[in-house]
């Protein structure tokens, strides 16, 4: 490829840097027929599958591997979320398994030879109610006790940050302060897909795309290797990483996991001046803004209420999150909307990922991220790959396990977060 | 936006009404049941892809709950029906009932 690029650090995103965007190498993996048989196989070649795989042969020397897609690479959540990257959250055991993930972000372009764009611009989360406050700042000391920076902003420091901000007190939603965490960014998720698959790849890694899961063969309940619509394919191993179909996957394994899929929303407006240099987050209004380096402005909203598989949602989702965005940022009146998409979420009852063993042998389970896994691709990667390379989880995932539903040991994220993270 | 058939006070907004996740799980009796059945009641629901018998709360028209298939990739409506009544049966691959439940 062409790289032309220094290290990314804040400031040095805008248009400067778009005159030196760099071709897309036509070729980054090696594309090849499924073989008859490998020492493990990873269901879904989404980020976190890319991950796992990239991890098995880095840090486990397993190569004999393959990453099955039924679609193509990174053509679900992994490229359709808004590629906000953060660690402050309010569990030890999320705040933990994030913290990793973002210390591996800061080293990964130079880990797998592939800029993705990774931008430590700071995360700013607001806070509109006298509860959202406490909660924030509780938060705040939660992030404190584990390490993770995480600082607290007045109205007035929010608005030196952000100049487009609107701080009135006269506005439905208005801002009482916010936590910032400067580690915080973004990153080009598609090119982070491309990253891990490439450098997969080149340890030897066969990724395998247009090649669907149809069944699982399982003997005396250990898995034996899995059917697909090139074939069948034996495996010693095999994960399931398949973000919103994962409960289906389970399905067919013959168990049930507690997944429910739904239907989150993005957009973007055209290229615009750089107006905004950090991420802002309001859980409360279900808006969270950041600009690319290219120059748009991209949105998240909350998810529709109902399940789907439909890869899209109801356009008064998209108008809900609109109306919040120009109470904050008057100024994106201006602004268009140029294109709008849904992915296809993996919601757990607490809002947490569920990772680990399942009820088969030798079958491992990574889903459940909901609205929230980009930020984890890394360590959800790290942490799958020495699950399924050692047959028990990482210490990072022990508390993910699917049995958490039964013994009542829920990390309910979803109190702690409002809604979305 | 979903266009939903309340069977109380006919075609509204999705906006309108409430989600109730997969319909018609019945209340376990807690004394007798396991942890993982427990689990299993309080936790897992029906994820399909495809038609979804589901419930619905039209909480800002009659306030009442009531059952609906819906199609969860195209999201085609098909019948409403009321809790503890016959369900309706599930319809063919592209249902068309929406307009006529």
């Amino acid at each position: 490829m062409t790289n032309t690029h220094d290290t990314l650090s804040p400031g040095t995103i805008g248009r400067r840097r778009a005159a030196t965007f760099p071709e897309q190498p036509p070729r980054l993996w090696k594309s090849v027929k499924p073989k008859k048989a490998y020492d493990a196989v990873i269901v879904g070649g989404g980020g976190h599958g890319l991950a796992t795989a990239y991890y098995l042969a880095k840090n486990h020397g397993l190569t004999n591997i393959a990453v099955l897609e039924k679609g193509w690479l990174a053509g679900g959540n992994t490229a359709r979320n808004t590629t906000i990257i953060r660690s402050n959250y309010l569990w030890d055991e999320s705040a933990a398994i994030y913290e990793h993930s973002l210390k591996l972000w800061e080293t990964l372009e130079e880990d797998l030879g592939y800029e993705m764009f990774f931008s430590q611009r700071g995360v700013l989360t607001l806070a509109h109610s006298v509860s959202d406050v406490r909660s924030k700042r509780r938060n705040l000391y939660a992030n404190a006790l584990n390490g993770i920076d995480s600082e607290w902003l007045t109205p007035a420091e929010v608005k030196k940050l952000v100049p487009i901000i609107n701080i009135s007190e006269d506005v439905r939603y208005p801002v009482h302060g916010a936590t910032y965490q400067p580690r915080g960014g973004i990153a080009k998720h598609d090119w982070v897909a491309w990253g891990f698959a490439k450098a997969a790849s080149d340890l030897g890694v066969d990724i395998i795309q247009g090649c669907e899961v149809t069944g699982f063969d399982i003997k005396n309940n250990k898995v034996q290797g899995v059917q697909t619509n090139l074939g069948s394919i034996a495996a010693g191993k095999v994960g399931m990483v398949g973000a919103g179909h994962s409960s289906l996957l389970a399905n067919l394994a013959g168990f049930s996991i507690p997944i429910q899929s739904r239907p989150l929303q993005a957009l973007v407006s055209p290229l615009l001046e750089q107006v905004l240099n950090t991420v802002v987050m309001s859980g409360a209004v279900h808006v969270y803004v950041s600009q690319a380096h290219k120059g748009e402005l991209v949105m998240g909203a909350g998810t529709d209420a109902f399940n789907s598989y439909a890869q899209r949602g109801g356009f008064h989702v998209i108008e809900h999150q609109l109306a919040a965005a120009l109470e904050l940022f008057p100024i994106f009146s201006r602004a268009h909307v140029l294109r709008t998409w849904g992915g296809v979420v993996d919601v757990s009852p607490d809002a947490s990922p569920i990772m680990g063993l399942t009820p088969v042998e030798n079958l491992f389970l990574n889903c459940g991220w909901g609205t929230g896994g980009f930020k984890a691709t890394p360590a959800s990667g790290w942490v799958m790959a020495y699950t399924v390379a050692h047959g028990r989880p990482h210490e990072l995932n022990q508390a993910f396990a699917l049995d958490r539903f039964v013994t009542g040991h829920l990390i309910d994220e979803h109190g702690a977060a409002g809604v979305a993270h | 936006m979903l266009h939903i058939p309340c069977p109380h006070c006919g075609l509204r907004n999705e906006t309108e009404f409430h989600y109730g996740a997969e319909a018609g799980v019945a209340y376990p009796e807690p004394n007798v049941l396991t942890d993982s059945e427990w689990a299993k009641y309080l936790h897992i629901r029906a994820n399909p892809k495809g038609w979804l018998a589901e419930r619905w709360v039209h909480f800002a028209g009659c306030g009442r709950w009531f059952n609906l298939w819906r199609n969860t990739i195209t999201h085609e409506i098909g019948p409403a029906y009321l809790p503890f009544t016959t369900q309706p049966k599930k319809p063919d691959n592209i249902g068309q009932e929406g307009l006529k439940a």
